[in-house]
């Protein structure tokens, strides 16, 4: 088995879809959790606040300096996270197409590095 | 096989690779030996077994290396069930195109890195970078060795037989360089269309792109002579390989006889059609806009819809085609302008022509189309 990152991608500054748009999205999303723990491929999800809520720490010159912001601006930011753990890439991106769907967002998938 | 024992394509790959060194250098003198792939699997195990204990420092190794040992004798029906799985992962749509189309020359047509490297004028260090990134990514990301199931057979299948188009396509038309063809593309590209054929003989569609392959490269010896491109209409029929149309009409035969039809052999069909015909002027043009309809409403794109509207021009008249060509958009394509150009030409505008064939020029980077376009754009009458 093996453990895989689905990142919902939003672009910065992307503003929320209408409310009942939304409501659609949240309850597919918690479907599809819910879907995820009865096939035991579930690990952890959950949907992040946007990028300007976070604060970033740094490594210098022997101390730790807090900056606020996001580590790297960019065009997208992640709005949520699902760690699923399946055989191989074909099961994950399964799962990776439901969540797209739901979310109507694009999904990346990252493989984790093994534990040794 | 062995990528499936080892889980590792780079050592199995190594293996296979000793074991064909091995096989050239004893088969000419032992003789070809009663099971050839068996013969290669078995002695590629014991190269890989090789390997496996010489780094025997990794305990995961000498783990592989056990189960390697368990394993029983290779079957040779096995062997094809392992090409096939070895064909959909390198054809792994999570996989860039061009790192398919590199992993499936180096795996499954066995190419060497600097062959495929010089077939799409690439340093073969890039190539190299490229294939082990990607096959660094089968690893990593745990891309299975499997054929899919029949859920998802026809979209993955979809991805292997463009990837086998792409390069006979990159063989009969380079997009790039000095020379037209780089037949050596075109007969890998044709020899892993037989090989998906042997493989899956019940997917009409592996059939469709054998036949439309060996029916469009059939032409290959009249498409160019003296080192000029000639166009279908102006090609000498008599140089025409017919054993290779014949075997591109025996497959589409077959197809007929199926009635599952698809873009790729509504394709072949089209050429069929051109095959057919004694001399360019007793093309059935009508068959071949009817094929193109019915490509349109299964397959519809631009490339099609331009192909389309040469048909049209011979069945309903230049104007209307020259209609349809200019509601597509396809600046960057110079096959567009060409088109354009010579339905301008045909009714007259003599100058409109001209410009569309520099345009055409602008985005053209082989040598011989640019010189054929060049031609073509020099033969207008003076305006």
């Amino acid at each position: 088995m093996k453990q895989y990152l689905l990142s919902v991608c939003h672009p910065a500054g992307a503003t929320q879809p209408p409310p009942a748009a939304l409501n659609k999205i949240m309850s597919d999303v918690m479907a599809l959790r819910q879907e995820m723990k009865s096939a035991e491929v579930w690990v952890f999800s959950g949907g992040l606040h946007a990028s300007n809520s976070a604060t970033v720490l740094r490594h210098q010159d022997g101390d730790i300096v807090l900056t606020d912001g996001p580590f790297i601006e960019s065009k997208e930011q992640i709005g949520g996270i699902s760690i699923i753990r399946v055989p191989d890439l074909d099961a994950a991106l399964l799962w990776a197409r439901k969540l797209a769907r739901a979310t109507t967002s694009p999904i990346e998938v990252r493989p984790f590095v093994e534990q040794p | 096989m062995l990528t499936r024992f080892l889980g590792d394509i780079s050592l199995a790959e190594e293996a296979v690779q000793e074991a064909f060194a091995i096989a050239l250098a004893k088969w000419p003198s032992t003789g070809i030996p009663p099971s050839p792939a068996g013969w290669l699997i078995t002695t590629a195990r014991n190269k890989a077994l090789d390997h496996l204990r010489k780094e025997a420092s990794r305990s995961e190794r000498q783990h592989a290396a056990q189960l390697l040992n368990d394993v029983e004798q290779a079957e040779e029906h096995d062997v094809q069930d392992d090409h096939l799985r070895l064909i959909f992962t390198c054809c792994h749509p999570a996989l860039a195109a061009d790192a398919q189309v590199a992993l499936t020359l180096r795996l499954i047509g066995g190419l060497r890195t600097e062959e495929i490297a010089h077939a799409f004028l690439l340093q073969p260090t890039t190539l190299a970078q490229r294939l082990s990134r990607a096959k660094a990514k089968i690893r990593d990301a745990n891309i299975p060795y499997r054929v899919p199931d029949a859920a998802e057979l026809p979209g993955r299948l979809g991805a292997v037989l463009a990837v086998v188009y792409l390069v006979f396509n990159e063989g009969y038309s380079t997009s790039c360089g000095d020379e037209v063809l780089r037949t050596e593309l075109c007969d890998e590209a044709i020899r892993l269309g037989r090989l998906l054929a042997t493989l899956m003989p019940q997917e009409s569609e592996i059939l469709g792109l054998l036949a439309l392959m060996l029916l469009i490269d059939a032409r290959r010896r009249a498409r160019v002579v003296g080192g000029d491109l000639v166009l279908l209409s102006e090609q000498d029929r008599t140089l025409w390989d017919e054993s290779k149309l014949e075997e591109g009409r025996a497959l589409m035969r077959i197809c007929l006889a199926r009635n599952r039809p698809g873009s790729y052999q509504l394709q072949a069909a089209i050429n069929a059609v051109h095959s057919n015909a004694p001399s360019a002027d007793r093309t059935d043009w009508r068959q071949i806009l009817q094929l193109y309809d019915q490509l349109m409403s299964m397959a519809p794109n631009a490339i099609v819809a331009l192909n389309r509207a040469v048909a049209v021009a011979e069945v309903h008249g230049v104007a209307h085609a020259l209609q349809l060509v200019e509601a597509l958009d396809l600046p960057k394509y110079h096959w567009y302008h060409a088109v354009r150009a010579d339905l301008l030409r045909r009714i007259g505008r003599t100058g409109d022509a001209a410009c569309a064939y520099r345009q055409a020029l602008d985005h053209c980077d082989n040598k011989r189309e640019r010189d054929f376009l060049m031609r073509q754009c020099q033969s207008l009458p003076r305006h």
